[in-house]
């Protein structure tokens, strides 16, 4: 999930006498699972609301490629170096696919990369931790799109059209990437001893921060009773955890590798394991941008944007003086 | 059968440093379009890089891998062109970097379709595909830069100023061209000139650049392995780290 803590309109679920007219159609047929494309009348709320969720998800795909590309250079064989250089691509194109969803409520790619850069829109909190070891691209794979799986499997049916055509788009590409990732921990966890001790050290690393992806628990949030009523969110943050650490335990298992909880205990009433909370505190650490990496990753893309304002600039220029000329031609 | 494996590595190299160099952009370019872009390019250089080196592995008959050329080998027996180690700098150094390499690339891979040796025409068929896609590019985004705004244009012009000396080495002709061109192995690259010139010349023109001169001093230095630039060290520290730092290990 690479949305977390994203507000609503923080008023609560209208009942269905607060609602105008159209307010009760727009619930209606989201009501009825029929897709609210760019043109349909909606909610204001709920714009804003899909504007701070798709940005804050687009902006994430565009930071996460920081602790990856972070080993590119240094992947350790050309076919590996070939795979993650490709995920890195992938990545970039989601962001993209996503833009393009947002800008069809009328916010702009660059007004919302100026609001990243500007601290005003969030990404999620586990690309401020550090890609230390080869196996933390292994971990990251296996964790961290694993993860963003949980959540984004079922916003392939969210209410809005384009977001939704997106998420289909993304979940072919990310489920990939989960195997590929594992693939490297597989290799890593039946290797030498260091390597198996890398690949312990990135579960160690990466475990907490995993599950902080789903956000702390929204069970009595009014941002996600309202999200949820509007089919933007389609679990609770609870749920979608529960949901990975249960289908996790059981790989680090096979990998032979041990999930760093003294508190993990298969439940078999609730027929899903009890595990221990992360540190919330540190959650809202990173989110205030006090995070191991968050300085660095900010930073790195205010450089790329400002270094890169004269190509910027270069391009649209020469593309002005060729449809003058053209004009001209005529 | 030395001729030959030299002859690979130097096709291997310049696409495996290359890829490198462009690899280092990810997510750090100047628009989305551009990372996936740079993105693209690296990983079509680098599967260039797989099929050259790994042939040549096969060629020398020591039973070194593709991946035991790329990362064991130390900056001497390195047989890439100075152009494509030299570091990045600003965006349009890359790109126009990028467009003398591509064009070069393109040549003469289309020669190598008629390759002699027919697994080198196979793999010269694939990557000449890609080669083309990466001149049109390039080229583009050149013609677009130097004939952008005056900034552009400067920049655009110190990276031509600095490059172009560079991308004389490519046409540099040495015994092991003469004997791989003489058996149909490989065109002599100095025959590769004039359709470069062409090429080149057009873009630079239509990018409103000026061509600067043309003298190369390091006489072949990277082709041949007799002196590379001391950057081709830093950049193997790197790419080589985890198999010098883990040897034998399998990832």
């Amino acid at each position: 999930m690479y949305a977390q803590m994203v507000k609503s309109t923080g008023q609560g679920v209208k009942s269905r006498d607060e609602m105008s007219a159209e307010e009760r159609d727009f619930q209606d047929k989201v009501d009825a699972d029929i897709r609210i494309e760019p043109r349909d009348w909606m909610p204001e709320g709920y714009k804003k609301t899909l504007i701070r969720q798709i940005g804050q998800h687009a902006h994430s795909e565009i930071v996460g490629q920081l602790p990856e590309g972070n080993w590119i250079t240094r992947a350790p064989t050309l076919e590996r170096k070939m795979i993650l250089l490709a995920k890195v691509q992938d990545e970039a194109g989601h962001g993209l696919y996503l833009y393009c969803a947002a800008e069809t409520l009328g916010v702009t790619r660059d007004e919302m990369t100026e609001m990243l850069l500007s601290g005003k829109m969030k990404y999620s909190s586990i690309f401020n931790y550090p890609t230390l070891t080869w196996a933390d691209i292994g971990a990251v794979g296996w964790l961290v799109d694993g993860a963003a799986i949980m959540n984004q499997v079922p916003l392939q049916r969210t209410s809005y059209g384009p977001y939704a055509r997106a998420m289909v788009r993304i979940c072919k590409e990310e489920s990939f990437h989960q195997r590929q990732g594992y693939d490297i921990m597989m290799r890593m966890a039946r290797g030498s001893e260091a390597q198996k001790r890398m690949a312990q050290d990135a579960l160690n690393r990466f475990w907490y921060p995993s599950l902080m992806m789903f956000g702390p628990s929204d069970a009595n949030s009014v941002h996600s009773e309202q999200s949820m009523a509007w089919k933007i969110k389609i679990n609770t943050n609870d749920e979608l955890r529960q949901k990975f650490v249960d289908q996790t335990v059981p790989q680090a298992e096979y990998l032979g590798l041990s999930v760093p909880d003294e508190n993990l205990k298969w439940n078999e009433e609730k027929g899903g394991y009890d595990f221990s909370e992360p540190d919330w505190d540190e959650f809202f650490d990173v989110l205030r941008g006090a995070g191991p990496g968050n300085t660095q990753r900010l930073t790195d893309r205010q450089k790329a944007w400002e270094d890169g304002a004269w190509v910027r600039e270069g391009l649209m220029a020469h593309a002005e003086k060729k449809a003058a000329r053209k004009v001209a031609a005529e | 059968m030395e001729a030959k494996f030299e002859a690979l590595l130097r096709l291997g190299d310049n696409a495996l440093i290359l890829g490198h160099r462009v690899s280092e952009w990810c997510g750090h370019a100047p628009v989305l379009e551009e990372d996936i872009a740079l993105a693209n390019t690296a990983l079509d250089l680098l599967g260039q890089t797989n099929l050259w080196l790994e042939y040549a592995g096969e060629v020398e008959g020591k039973g070194r891998s593709a991946d035991d050329l790329a990362f064991l080998r130390d900056a001497w027996d390195f047989r890439n062109v100075l152009l494509v180690e030299l570091p990045n700098g600003d965006f349009g150094q890359t790109i126009l970097r990028q467009f003398l390499f591509d064009a070069f690339n393109l040549l003469n891979l289309r020669a190598l379709t008629g390759s002699s040796d027919p697994r080198i025409a196979e793999i010269a068929e694939k990557a000449a595909k890609e080669a083309a896609y990466h001149v049109d590019r390039s080229s583009g985004t050149v013609i677009g830069l130097g004939d952008g705004t005056d900034e552009s244009h400067r920049r655009m012009q110190d990276a031509l100023n600095l490059l172009y000396p560079y991308a004389m080495e490519l046409f540099i002709t040495d015994e092991v061209d003469a004997e791989m061109a003489k058996a149909g192995v490989i065109p002599s690259p100095d025959t590769l000139k004039a359709e470069y010139d062409a090429l080149v010349n057009g873009v630079i023109a239509e990018a409103t650049l000026e061509k600067p001169e043309a003298h190369f001093g390091h006489r072949g230095a990277g082709k041949t392995g007799k002196m590379h630039t001391e950057h081709l060290g830093h950049l193997l520290t790197q790419m080589q780290w985890l198999q010098r730092a883990y040897p034998g290990n399998a990832w």
